[in-house]
């Protein structure tokens, strides 16, 4: 077959490749070059403006923000996780937390942040229940719009998705494993020390590092929860895009941006290793 | 395990009526039997026939309804599963895919506090028992499936159990594989002389290994009796169907023999005493041979399978039967040729109509 | 062991817990949304989701740009999986790397990258809302993919499409009369999460100063934190309904095509 006859089924491709350079590839090499430019010159001002101390701030209260949201949903949700895989694959109970977990891990941050303020802001249903009933004041100083509330917010979406992500890797303990630790003489703990945490730890490990990731890419639910300062950096990207110039710099909204990407690539990068690893184990 | 002769007069492995009921299912309908030491029983049977869930009660996997399961004279019906001193081969994905080849053989030392130097010692000694020693650094998915299941003997061994539990261990290998390995697991377990209970829906693998053979239908156990005994002597239709292959030919009973095809033929136990029937006839006890006038039927088709040949062959009355032969012999015979079809002198079972 | 009294003592709290914690929002919402002046209830937050024009436009809007997402997703993303499934398979790993890459890179640097794509887009077809519909589809895109690409390997579609096209079928019949009633299951999945997704959808419209229903429920929170309240819980309820759905007829196919 000629060389063109080969290439000729793969024109049809040609329309998908095209929507996606323009919507996704286009934009994103945007923001990579425009993290380096400055009125259309070369310039690493915008990437040396990442070591200011306020983005710095920023980019630590990230990292925390992510990592110990990752930490509690992964630890939650693996729990719950759990629970539901003992009741049995076709368990209602397993059908009806796998559909919410569904839509609570895709729920915009919008309606999180208003369900959290209906319950615990100034005059959400449990702050008022609390002070009415036991005299304890849980809203205090707003401590919802800031660090702590957003944890908690998180949490909300980040234990679902662990529920989604790590199913499967409890699905792929096989029953023979257990039966034959047992048959061998392990106790229900020798089972799980000796057995089934080594196998599941690198699937655990690459949920927390997705959780992680998800946490430092999202916006809705802090956008809709602070309305002053940028403590967090896709706080601080808003900043760069409404005002024309921020901390002296009119493409800090790129370098910001683009400091995401290799965040988030890195981290997603160490998922992917660990990801082929388990696939492996627990096919 | 080293002793020669076992003195002991009780059996190593008894099941006293036993029954596992799953609701309206019975899984297990009074099974009893009892194995002696050292012995490799093979309990065979269709799927659903019971013969798993008679394994693994006996492993403490499964629980019976009621019954009681005895090894070595003690009562362990109610004994927890991890302290039951049995070794068990499973089908298939039992070992442990992050532990090395060796460390999967000496996981059940390792639990039993056994120190490192002793466990490596012995892993090794089961390794070559096995015909692995090369493999101990090696992980489970780096090995071939027959490969894999020979460390999962290893592994159930290297603990010393009382009783070894074979659960299909060859149904997902190829079969020249399993071929291979069946004799090898016959002469690991005569070499060691663990008492072994071997579950298999397979009956040339079960005649081909076992000391006794129980062939189980519908949680019932229809007889226990050396492959030899079971193949020459079936002691139910469903045994003599299920083990080896079986022609039904009209037969007419009377005064203790059976008439067949012109020819009397001794009756087992257990079959009609008087009137018609169906007699069970093995086909390598029927000859056929070119006619010369005295034809009583045509050569359907020659199987060829190497050192012997299949002959289909139909009847003037109408009966299709198939002949086992020689290949020298059936090469005489092409399709559609007139034969003379005989029945050797067998004694045979004959069932209702 | 595993049913131990203990564990199941364990199970029934710890789920209980987790039941407070994800369900007592959800109540939380509906107290506040219903709550009137001196203590009484009133539905006057809900009927603004009909009667406020400004939510009501951008409830449309979003119903509509979940419509339009799933379309042009479907339009886009069928053919090209099947095609490469079928004809091209060496770009297979090209395709499944492509579709998952909106996974790595946040809507929020999409956003910031894309505003000289979008000046194009204004050119050409107005300043609408309905302009979001080009960039969700590349949002969409990895969720999309994976239902679709679990139900084309359900079927073993090769097998398929060879069966038909030795009996005579052209590619376009193999394609549409084929494969597609056989992947149904997935094409329906994958236009569930997408409107799901498209409904909750904030970042992009906001930065783009667009006004889809979470951008409007997030204006009027600081107005009237009642209605806002109500159409978040609203929506959310719609997105469960919609996924409960989906379940049942997932379901429903499975024993019907075994």
């Amino acid at each position: 077959m000629s060389r063109l006859a080969r290439l000729a089924p793969s024109v049809a491709l040609l329309p998908f490749l095209l929507y996606l350079t323009v919507f996704l590839l286009v934009p994103t090499v945007t923001v990579v070059v425009g993290a380096f430019a400055e009125n259309g010159r070369f310039t690493l001002a915008n990437i040396t403006a990442l070591g200011d101390p306020v983005t710095l701030a920023a980019l630590r209260t990230s990292v925390v923000l992510s990592a110990v949201s990752a930490v509690i949903g992964a630890t939650l949700g693996a729990v719950l996780a759990y629970l539901v895989v003992s009741g049995g694959p076709a368990s209602w109970l397993r059908r009806s937390v796998v559909s919410l977990s569904g839509v609570l891990a895709q729920c915009g941050g919008v309606m999180l942040a208003f369900a959290f303020i209906a319950t615990i802001g100034f005059s959400g249903t449990l702050t008022i229940w609390l002070r009415d009933h036991l005299g304890i004041d849980i809203f205090g100083s707003g401590w919802l719009f800031a660090l702590p509330g957003l944890i908690l917010v998180y949490a909300y979406f980040q234990i679902p998705l662990m529920v989604i992500v790590f199913l499967p890797a409890l699905d792929g303990i096989k029953p023979q494993w257990r039966e034959a630790s047992v048959n061998l003489g392990a106790n229900g703990w020798q089972y799980w020390t000796q057995v089934a945490v080594p196998l599941l730890r690198p699937a655990f490990l690459g949920a927390t590092l997705l959780l992680f990731a998800n946490a430092f890419a999202a916006y809705a639910t802090a956008a809709a929860l602070v309305s002053q300062g940028n403590p967090i950096v896709p706080l601080l990207i808003r900043s760069g895009l409404s005002s024309e110039v921020l901390l002296g710099h009119q493409h800090l909204a790129y370098a910001l941006a683009f400091e995401m990407i290799v965040v988030v690539a890195i981290v997603m990068g160490m998922y992917g290793l660990l990801l082929r690893r388990t696939a492996r184990w627990l096919r | 395990m080293t002793t020669a002769v076992s003195t002991q007069t009780e059996p190593a492995v008894a099941f006293r009526d036993l029954h596992r009921h799953y609701g309206e299912v019975r899984a297990l309908d009074g099974l009893s039997l009892d194995l002696a030491p050292g012995e490799l029983v093979v309990l065979l049977g269709p799927s659903g026939c019971g013969k798993t869930t008679a394994l693994r009660i006996l492993a403490g996997l499964d629980v019976a309804t009621s019954g009681t399961v005895m090894v070595a004279g003690r009562d362990i019906t109610h004994v927890p599963a991890n302290k039951r001193d049995m070794g068990m081969v499973f089908q298939a994905y039992s070992l442990f895919p992050h532990l090395t080849v060796e460390e999967n053989v000496a996981f059940g030392l390792k639990l039993r506090g056994i120190d490192r130097s002793k466990r490596h010692q012995r892993a090794g000694e089961m390794l070559e028992l096995v015909g692995l020693s090369t493999q101990g650094k090696r992980y489970a998915h780096q090995l071939s499936g027959g490969q894999q299941q020979r460390v999962a003997l290893a592994r159930a061994l290297a603990i010393e159990p009382a009783v070894l539990l074979l659960d299909e261990p060859l149904s997902a290998l190829d079969a020249k594989v399993r071929v291979q390995l069946r004799d090898e697991i016959r002469r690991v377990q005569l070499e060691v002389g663990t008492t072994t209970l071997f579950v298999t829906h397979d009956q040339e693998e079960a005649l081909a290994v076992a000391d006794r053979v129980g062939v189980m239908y519908q949680g019932r156990l229809e007889q226990v009796a050396p492959p030899t005994e079971l193949y020459a002597r079936p002691a139910t239709p469903f045994v003599a169907e299920f083990v080896g292959l079986s022609n039904r030919m009209r037969a007419e009973v009377s005064g203790g023999t059976a008439r067949v095809l012109g020819s009397a033929l001794p009756l087992l136990e257990g079959s009609v005493e008087q009137g018609s029937g169906h007699a069970l006839v093995r086909p390598e006890s029927l000859g056929v041979t070119p006619a010369e006038g005295d034809a009583n039927g045509r050569v359907v088709s020659v199987a060829f399978l190497g050192p012997i040949s299949r002959v289909q062959c139909r009847l003037d009355d109408g009966q299709i039967l198939v002949a086992q032969l020689t290949s020298a012999s059936a090469s005489r015979l092409s399709p559609d040729q007139p034969v003379r079809v005989d029945v050797g002198a067998e004694a045979v079972l004959v069932v209702p109509e | 062991m595993r049913t131990s009294p203990a564990f199941r003592v364990f199970r029934v709290v710890m789920l209980l817990l987790f039941a407070v914690f994800f369900f007592g929002p959800l109540l939380a919402m509906l107290d506040f949304s219903t709550r009137g002046t001196n203590g009484s209830r009133t539905w006057d937050a809900w009927a603004n989701l009909v009667k406020n024009p400004e939510l009501n436009r951008a409830i449309v809007a979003s119903l509509l740009l979940a419509l339009f997402t799933v379309v042009l997703m479907l339009l886009l993303l069928v053919p090209t999986m099947i095609w490469v499934r079928l004809r091209v398979p060496r770009a297979t790993r090209l395709l499944e790397f492509l579709c998952l890459l909106p996974l790595t890179i946040p809507a929020l640097v999409i956003v910031v990258g894309i505003s000289n794509v979008y000046q194009w887009v204004t050119y050409f077809l107005g300043d609408h809302v309905l302009n979001l519909t080009f960039v969700y589809v590349v949002l969409v895109l990895p969720f999309a993919y994976r239902a679709i690409d679990a139900a084309l390997s359900s079927i073993d579609a090769t097998t398929l499409a060879e069966a038909a096209r030795s009996l005579g079928a052209s590619w376009g019949t193999v394609i549409g009369r084929i494969i597609v009633p056989n992947i149904w299951s997935g094409l329906l999945s994958a236009a569930f999460i997408s409107v799901a997704l498209v409904l909750g959808e904030f970042t992009i419209a906001s930065l783009l100063n667009y006004e889809n229903m979470q951008v409007v429920i997030n204006l009027l929170g600081k107005s009237d934190a009642n209605t806002s309240v109500a159409a978040s819980l609203a929506a959310i309820a719609f997105a469960f309904v919609l996924l409960l759905l989906l379940s049942v007829v997932g379901r429903s196919r499975r024993t019907e095509g075994s």
